[in-house]
């Protein structure tokens, strides 16, 4: 039995390194699922319950935090940023954005500095908006 | 008194075999020691040439560890939530990568250049993350 737990906490965690490295790619959950080697509905509720939000969450949260970095960090304007970090139209981009930052990414750059000298991995991690409250 | 040197530092594996055939056969680490001790196996690697600095290849479970902490050491692990986090250094980290990849192993970040070097992030089989820089 828990072997099996762990197997699968491999295969969504690889499906999630997939999201890591590939956000800015129009990854959907067919591809995901075939990464985790499993079934479309089996992959989003199995990915559910063993990191607490769904795929498609995830990978949102992902593609948000890579473009507040690229709006702390750059001078690319908002609509550059949108497609770089993976949305496919500036209205879904905005529309998550202030739902998970809760300001626009305008007001984002205006009110940020930049992290420093921490290594970006972590602040990555760190400065990732969260979706468990 | 002062402390003066990190020497060794673990971390989890599922299996000590499997984790010789990742350090060892695709990143290239040398075993430093590999002891039964009846108990358990004493299992530690290092970078090559660096035999001051070893890194403990650990299995958990009893008798450090009672059977179901084991578990929940084992499911935090593959769910990449456990910590361990190993940083590495390399004088190309491009180069590097791509040998990496050649060998399959999981990629979580690709070569990004940062302020202070050029880093990537790979997984190892079991959920341990690990950074690879080139630095400045």
């Amino acid at each position: 039995m828990s072997r099996a737990v762990e197997q699968s906490n491999r295969a969504m965690l690889r499906a999630r390194d997939a999201m890591d490295r590939r956000y800015a790619e129009p990854l959907d959950i067919p591809t995901l699922a075939r990464i985790a080697h499993v079934s479309e509905a089996h992959f989003i509720r199995t990915f559910r319950a063993t990191f607490g939000e769904t795929p498609h969450r995830y990978l949102q949260r992902r593609r948000v935090e890579r473009a507040m970095s690229l709006l702390t960090d750059t001078e690319r304007d908002v609509t550059d940023i949108c497609y770089a970090v993976g949305f496919a139209s500036l209205g879904t981009f905005s529309r998550t954005f202030r739902e998970i930052v809760g300001a626009s990414p305008t007001a984002f750059r205006k009110r940020t500095t930049a992290a420093g000298g921490v290594p970006s991995c972590f602040t990555k991690a760190w400065t990732r908006p969260s979706s468990f409250g | 008194m002062t402390i003066d040197a990190i020497s060794r530092s673990q971390i989890y594996v599922l299996d000590q075999d499997e984790a010789l055939d990742f350090y060892v056969g695709k990143l290239g680490l040398e075993v430093h020691t590999d002891a039964d001790l009846g108990f358990m196996r004493w299992l530690t690697v290092n970078v090559p040439g660096d035999r001051g600095r070893e890194i403990l290849l650990e299995r958990p479970g009893p008798p450090a560890l009672d059977p179901a902490t084991a578990e929940q050491v084992r499911e935090l692990l593959t769910k990449g939530a456990l910590g361990g986090y190993l940083f590495m250094t390399t004088d190309d980290a491009h180069k590097t990568y791509e040998d990496l990849v050649a060998r399959g192993v999981d990629v979580t970040d690709e070569p990004t250049e940062r302020p202070y070097g050029i880093d990537f992030g790979i997984r190892d089989p079991f959920g341990n993350r690990i950074r690879i820089g080139q630095m400045f």
